[in-house]
């Protein structure tokens, strides 16, 4: 069967994207694992790209993006620059963060994505801020705040949805529910339904398949148009599977036996959108080039970040205040 | 120059910013209405609610919202209602205002000013008095001031809407309506401190409430012949120790007191820094209050308290000292 009204173009950028996430990730694990270059711990998102990739292609270069602890896919697709990004990772100078932040704390504000974050939650209340600041400006941006199943565990899930709620807000909270927070299995912990709870706090809630690329690209461009023309927020519950550990040294061994193999074969999203493509007519060598081209675009960012030095020792006294700065201060 | 209150001058302060610069807003719980303790009555009606802003009893929410605006581009003004109230918004505060610009590697600032009312106040019990200034000191990233007058609220309120830094800014509650002259052409500057009173046989260090108590301290004192300097440090962070060096070098002597506890207060910083670099005529003395909790009654309350005549009986006591 070959799917004819499949908008091949789009789906081979998607397809590149997801490609260059996996690839990213793939050379940050090898450069922690085989070579020690990643020195902290690094949260992958292998399996979850489709989130990622779909949810930011309608945004604009100005609209903002916050994401957590696992954020590099949402920092790669937002448009950062992945050599900078692999430096970071490896803190190095010329990392987007001048290697004091790490995989945990990237953030690219040329692109407005606001910052990963190392605290579960805590950027929900900083996104409708975010937002409620574009509103007091007068801007026609949008915000878009991604956490994990286990964030809608916190506080800050209540204060900040209650909040953009109440202020009528531009901005849509994705949770990015892969079903697990570190080894616990966050239904485990949960009580009732998180798209529930959006709902309760009067937000517009919409459930989606977080691994099928091209269903959620259509119907995230539906949401984020609709909240750029309301200005009101809107809850986006996308559900999707985490394929490697916690972080890249967990094994993950509190999963059910064969869970991760069966998912990997019948649920990853690169997996499904090449079945996709193959059914519209792409070929495998289309398809293979792009990865190809992926794989090599992040061996050149690994080796540039392999090539680059520590950051200038002093740099570790910049930046933190402009009044009271350690500089002037430290005895 | 005008009389006003300390609650007024601040006010003003915030008022005369919000119409220079209209990035600038405000946003806590019940501002719309002037505000728990009435410090911002009437900026409603001139800047309307947008920039008034009221806000859920979501502590953490209206501190991480303030600073995912900021971050977009505006100069948020917090209200937290008491300081007490403003732990439940530590982690927004401690773990993300503070660090971003670093973390971030400077692609980001936060120009934000947190106001905390602190202290005694009444009857307040042991939820709504604390004075928690040297938590903030403690916390790199962060502006810490602590004003004791209309004139320095006045004019450290505007320094903090100013700074592009994070200032976390604690007024106290018993003198919100302590009156005083207001000179609005005055400036001032983080890490400078205010000379309440010359003098050259004592030198007495304090900041908030018991700056002014301090003052009351060495009028007394003066009717017994000593003459005490009373340095009134206005910020914490970043400090005067030039101006408390500078003293202390002449008087030879040291006490520093304040409302919040002694153990591990701003005092020992600054009684640490004076050893390290001055030897004094005598023992440096600390006052701040006993290791334990403020009370609802009165008679207990009191036990907490720091007064005017502690600081004068430890002056003296200073001077009885002589050199080993
Ligand atoms: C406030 C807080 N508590 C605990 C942690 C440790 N921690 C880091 S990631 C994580 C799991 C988070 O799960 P989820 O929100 O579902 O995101 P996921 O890791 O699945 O992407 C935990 C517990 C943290 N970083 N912050």
């Amino acid at each position: 069967m070959t799917l004819s009204n499949f908008d091949q173009e789009k789906g081979l950028a998607r397809l590149h994207l997801m490609e260059r996430i996996r690839a990213f990730e793939e050379a940050a694990r090898r450069a922690a694992v085989d070579e020690g270059l990643v020195l902290g711990a690094i949260h992958l998102s292998i399996g979850q790209e489709a989130v990622a990739a779909a949810v930011i292609e309608p945004l604009r270069r100005d609209d903002y993006i916050l994401s957590t602890h696992r954020g590099h896919g949402h920092t790669l697709a937002k448009g950062a620059d992945a050599t900078a990004m692999m430096k970071e990772l490896l803190g190095r100078e010329g990392g987007c963060c001048g290697g004091k932040g790490g995989s945990m704390h990237i953030a690219d504000f040329g692109v407005r994505m606001l910052g990963a974050n190392g605290v579960v939650g805590a950027n929900i209340t900083i996104a409708a801020g975010a937002a409620h600041g574009i509103k007091l400006l007068g801007g026609d941006q949008i915000v878009v705040c991604f956490f994990g199943d286990g964030a809608a565990n916190r506080g800050p899930f209540l204060e900040g949805v209650n909040w953009a709620g109440v202020f009528d807000l531009p901005i849509l909270f994705v949770c990015e529910d892969n079903q697990y927070s570190a080894s616990t299995l966050t239904s485990d912990m949960t009580s009732g339904d998180v798209a529930e709870r959006a709902r309760a706090l009067g937000l517009r809630t919409t459930q989606a398949d977080g691994n099928d690329v091209t269903g959620l690209a259509a119907t995230a461009a539906e949401i984020t148009a609709r909240i750029r023309e309301t200005g009101k927020p809107e809850f986006l519950h996308a559900k999707t599977y985490r394929l490697s550990g916690h972080t890249y040294f967990d094994p993950a061994t509190y999963r059910p036996e064969g869970e991760a193999d069966h998912m990997r074969e019948t649920a990853c999203p690169i997996m499904r959108l090449r079945t996709d493509l193959t059914r519209a007519g792409v070929t495998e060598g289309e398809m293979d080039a792009l990865r190809q081209a992926a794989a090599e675009e992040m061996a050149a960012a690994l080796d540039a970040a392999r090539a680059a030095p520590w950051p200038a020792d002093d740099s570790v006294f910049a930046d933190v205040q402009d009044i009271g700065s350690p500089v002037e201060e430290a005895f | 120059m005008a009389v006003m209150s300390y609650a007024d001058a601040a006010k003003l302060a915030i008022a005369e910013a919000m119409r220079a610069d209209p990035t600038v807003w405000c946003v806590g719980e019940d501002l719309g209405r002037g505000g728990v303790f009435k410090q911002y009555t009437g900026l409603v009606e001139e800047f309307g609610p947008d920039r008034i802003s009221d806000a859920p009893i979501s502590e953490a929410a209206i501190m991480g919202a303030a600073f995912g605006a900021a971050m977009a581009g505006t100069r948020p003004i917090v209200e937290m209602r008491f300081a007490d109230f403003a732990l439940c918004a530590t982690d927004e505060l401690v773990n993300q205002i503070a660090k971003a610009r670093f973390m971030f590697g400077g692609q980001s600032r936060a120009p934000m000013v947190i106001r905390k009312p602190m202290g005694m106040w009444r009857s307040s019990a042991a939820q709504h008095s604390q004075s928690l200034e040297s938590w903030y000191v403690h916390i790199p990233g962060l502006v810490v001031c602590c004003p004791a007058t209309p004139q320095d609220n006045y004019t450290m309120m505007k320094a903090a809407i100013a700074c592009d830094d994070p200032v976390v800014y604690l007024e106290h509650k018993d003198i919100w309506l302590t009156e005083g002259e207001v000179d609005t052409a005055r400036t001032g500057a983080f890490g400078k401190a205010n000379i309440r009173r010359e003098g050259e046989d004592v030198t007495l260090v304090s900041w908030s409430n018991t700056a002014n108590l301090c003052v009351a301290a060495a009028e007394a004192l003066a009717q017994e012949g000593i003459g005490a300097e009373v340095i009134d440090l206005v910020s914490l962070w970043p400090w005067d120790k030039a101006a408390v060096l500078e003293s202390v070098r002449r008087t030879g002597r040291l006490v520093v007191a304040h409302e919040s506890v002694a153990v591990a207060g701003f005092g020992a910083e600054v009684v640490a820094t004076v050893a390290q670099n001055v030897m004094l005529k005598a023992p440096p003395v600390r006052l701040g209050s006993p290791r334990g909790l403020i009370a609802y009654a009165p008679n207990l309350e009191d036990q907490m308290r720091v007064t005017a005549e502690m600081i004068a009986a430890a002056a003296k006591k200073t001077m009885e000292t002589e050199p080993a």
